[in-house]
C-alpha cells in the first residue's frame, strides 16, 4: 500500500470543509461565542490589572489570544473525536474499507480540521478587531496562523487518542469537562501566565495549549511570558508527538 | 470457477466462538446467501471477508489473494453495503458517490461516468443533488448499493441489505439486486434471517447457526431435500381418486377426509399435471387444490430443531451475543 494517497487526502480534507460550512449552527456559534466572551470579559474585567502586564496593554489584549486558542481547542478535539461519530453512523466502515493507508485518513481529516481552525481563528480576531483590540499588523501576523494550525494539530491529536479509547460517543460530555476544560483553563487563556500563583503555572508548563496561547500573545500583541521560538519549539514538537500518537491509534482501530 | 474460496475460517472472542470453522466456496457470477438468525456469525464472517476483521485461525481467498497476505487488493475487488446505513448524512448522494470515487482512486472522467451509470442503476439520477439526511429508507440502501458498485468490483458483498425496510421496499430492492447481478456480471455474497429474500435472491444458500455452516445448497434442493410437498385436493369423489392415487409410486402418502384428500410428495410442480390428467380419465371433478411447499423456514426447522424467528425474538442472549459480534 502506498503511504499516502493523494486523492484520499484531498476527499477527507474536503469532506471536513462541506461539514463545516453546512453545518450552520455551529458557524453561528463560531461568531456569537467568542463575541460574548470577548465583550463581557473584556470590557466588564477592563480596568483590571494583572501581575507582569506592561502599561499600554489593555486586557482584553491580553484576552483576545486566549479566546482565538479557545475557539480552535474546543473544535479540533471534536475533529479527533469525530472518528467516534463515523463509528456511531457506521461512516468510518466506509473509509477504513477503502484501499487507502490509515496515515492517508488521519492527514486529511486533520488538515481539514487544522482549515477549519484557521478560518476560526480569522473569526474571531476580526471580531476582536472590531471589539478595539490593538493587534500587531507586522510579519508576525503569519507566525500567529502558524501557532493556531499547531494549536489545532495538537488538539486533534488529543480527540483522536480520546476516540480510540472510547466506545461510544456516550461518554462525550465527560471527556469536554475531564480533557478540554482543564486543558484550556490551566493553559491561562483569560489572564497573563505571571499572575498565576506559582504552583498553578508549574502546573500550566504540563499543559500543551499554555505554549500555544502565549505563543499567539507574543505574535499579536507583542507581550509573551516566553520567548516566541521557545513556544514554538514546544508546540511543534508537541504537535508531532500527539499527532503521532493519534494517528497510531487511529491505525489500530478494528471496526 | 470459485471466486470465493473459505478454508475452516474462526474467529473466536473471550467466550464466544461467532464464527467456528467454516469452508465453503462461492462460484464466479452467482447469488450465493448466508442464512441464520441474529447472532449466528453471518457479519463476523463479512467482516473477516472485507478484510476489516483478522480472523484467529482459517483463511479466505477472495479472487485469488488471501485475505491476511494482500488486503489491499481485495479491497480494489469487492464492493461492500454494511449492516448498519454507512452514508455521510451531510453530503448529497452524488458526494457520496464521489467521496467513494476518489477514494479509490478513480479519476474525473471515469468518476463522472461511473456517477451517472449507477445512479441510473439504482433510479436516484433525480435526487442525486439533495443530500442524504433527506433520503428515505430504501433510497439510502440503494445508494449504498450503488456505492458498493462505484469501482467496478467483482464481488458485491452485502450484509442484510432490507433490514429495516418495509416489506415493499424490500421487493423494490430484491429486484436491484437481481438486476445489477445480470447486467454488472457482479457475484453477489449476502447475508439475512429473511427466508424469503434468501430463497428469491439466492441461488446458493448456507445455512449458519452458532457460527457453523449447516448445509449449503440451491434453495429448491434444500427444500426438497428436507421433505414433501403436501397437495390438498378437493374433488367430487374422494375415496376413489384416493384409491387411484394410492397406486401411483410417486405418492408417499394419501389420507381422506371428507372431500378432501392429501397427497404427499416430492416435487410438487412436476406431478400436478399427473394428477389432473388421472382425475379427468376417470371423472372424477377437482373443485380446488391446495399447495403448501416446504419453506426454507422449514429446512432451518430441519438442521437446527428450532425456528429462525422464535430465535430472533428470543431475549438477552440473542443480544448479548449479537453485541459481541459487533
Amino acid at each position: 500500500m502506498k503511504l499516502l494517497n493523494y486523492q484520499a487526502v484531498y476527499v477527507m480534507w474536503l469532506r471536513q470543509i462541506k461539514r463545516f460550512l453546512r453545518t450552520k449552527s455551529r458557524l453561528a456559534s463560531n461568531f456569537i461565542q467568542p463575541f460574548f466572551f470577548l465583550a463581557i470579559l473584556g470590557f466588564g474585567l477592563g480596568s483590571a490589572r494583572f501581575a507582569g502586564m506592561p502599561s499600554g496593554i489593555e486586557y482584553i489584549d491580553i484576552l483576545a489570544p486566549g479566546i482565538i486558542a479557545m475557539s480552535i481547542l474546543f473544535p479540533s478535539v471534536f475533529v479527533g473525536l469525530s472518528v467516534l461519530w463515523d463509528k456511531q453512523f457506521g461512516f468510518l466502515q466506509e473509509v477504513l474499507v477503502a484501499p487507502v493507508s490509515r496515515l492517508s485518513i488521519v492527514i486529511g481529516r486533520t488538515l481539514g480540521g487544522a482549515t477549519t481552525a484557521l478560518i476560526q481563528g480569522l473569526i474571531v480576531l476580526i471580531i476582536a478587531t472590531v471589539l478595539g483590540v490593538s493587534f500587531q499588523l507586522s510579519l508576525s501576523l503569519i507566525l500567529a496562523f502558524v501557532f493556531m494550525v499547531l494549536i489545532a494539530f495538537v488538539a486533534i491529536g488529543i480527540g483522536l487518542i480520546i476516540a480510540s479509547k472510547m466506545e461510544s460517543i456516550e461518554g462525550f460530555q465527560f471527556v469536554v469537562s475531564l480533557f478540554v476544560f482543564p486543558l484550556l483553563f490551566l493553559s491561562s487563556p483569560f489572564s497573563p501566565l505571571e499572575s498565576l500563583p506559582s504552583w498553578l503555572r508549574t502546573i500550566a508548563f504540563v499543559d500543551p495549549i499554555t505554549y500555544g496561547v502565549d505563543g499567539l500573545r507574543a505574535t499579536l500583541i507583542g507581550y509573551s511570558y516566553f520567548p516566541i521560538y521557545i513556544n514554538l519549539i514546544v508546540l511543534i514538537v508537541l504537535s508531532v508527538v500527539m499527532m503521532g500518537l493519534g494517528s497510531y491509534f487511529f491505525s489500530k482501530s478494528e471496526v | 470457477m470459485s471466486i470465493i474460496t473459505v478454508e475452516n475460517l474462526k474467529k473466536h472472542y473471550k467466550d464466544v466462538k461467532a464464527v467456528d470453522g467454516i469452508s465453503f466456496e462461492v462460484n464466479e457470477g452467482e447469488v450465493f446467501g448466508f442464512l441464520g438468525p441474529n447472532g449466528a456469525g453471518k457479519t463476523t464472517t463479512i467482516k473477516m471477508l472485507v478484510t476489516l476483521l483478522q480472523p484467529t485461525e482459517g483463511t479466505a481467498k477472495i479472487v485469488g489473494n488471501d485475505i491476511k497476505k494482500y488486503p489491499d487488493r481485495i479491497r480494489n475487488s469487492i464492493g461492500i453495503v454494511f449492516q448498519e446505513p454507512a452514508l455521510d448524512d451531510i453530503l448529497t448522494g452524488k458526494e457520496n458517490l464521489d467521496f467513494h470515487a476518489r477514494m479509490y482512486g478513480m479519476n474525473k472522467s471515469k468518476r463522472e461516468r461511473r456517477v451517472k451509470e449507477v445512479l441510473i442503476l439504482v433510479d436516484l439520477e433525480e435526487r442525486a443533488n439533495s443530500l442524504v439526511k433527506n433520503y428515505s429508507g430504501g433510497m439510502r440502501r440503494r445508494l449504498e448499493i450503488a456505492r458498493g458498485l462505484m469501482h467496478f468490483p467483482k464481488i458485491l458483498f452485502l450484509d442484510e441489505p432490507t433490514l429495516g425496510l418495509d416489506p415493499q421496499t424490500r421487493r423494490v430492492i430484491w429486484d436491484y439486486i437481481k438486476n445489477l447481478n445480470k447486467k454488472e456480471r457482479i457475484t453477489v455474497f449476502l447475508t439475512t434471517h429473511y427466508m424469503e429474500e434468501a430463497d428469491y435472491l439466492c441461488d446458493r444458500v448456507a445455512i449458519i447457526d452458532y457460527g457453523k455452516i449447516l448445509v449449503i445448497d440451491k434453495p429448491s434442493k434444500l427444500k426438497n431435500k428436507i421433505g414433501k410437498d403436501v397437495i390438498i385436493i378437493s374433488c367430487s369423489d374422494s375415496k376413489s381418486c384416493a384409491d387411484l392415487l394410492k397406486r401411483e409410486r410417486w405418492v408417499e402418502s394419501v389420507k381422506v377426509h371428507d372431500s378432501n384428500v392429501t397427497i404427499g410428495t416430492k416435487e410438487i410442480e412436476k406431478k400436478l399435471p399427473l394428477i389432473m390428467r388421472m382425475a379427468e380419465r376417470n371423472n372424477i371433478e377437482i373443485k380446488s387444490i391446495d399447495i403448501r411447499k416446504p419453506t426454507l423456514e422449514d429446512v432451518f426447522l430441519y438442521y437446527t430443531g428450532r425456528k429462525i424467528r422464535e430465535q430472533e425474538a428470543s431475549g438477552s442472549e440473542q443480544l448479548k451475543r449479537r453485541f459481541m459480534h459487533r
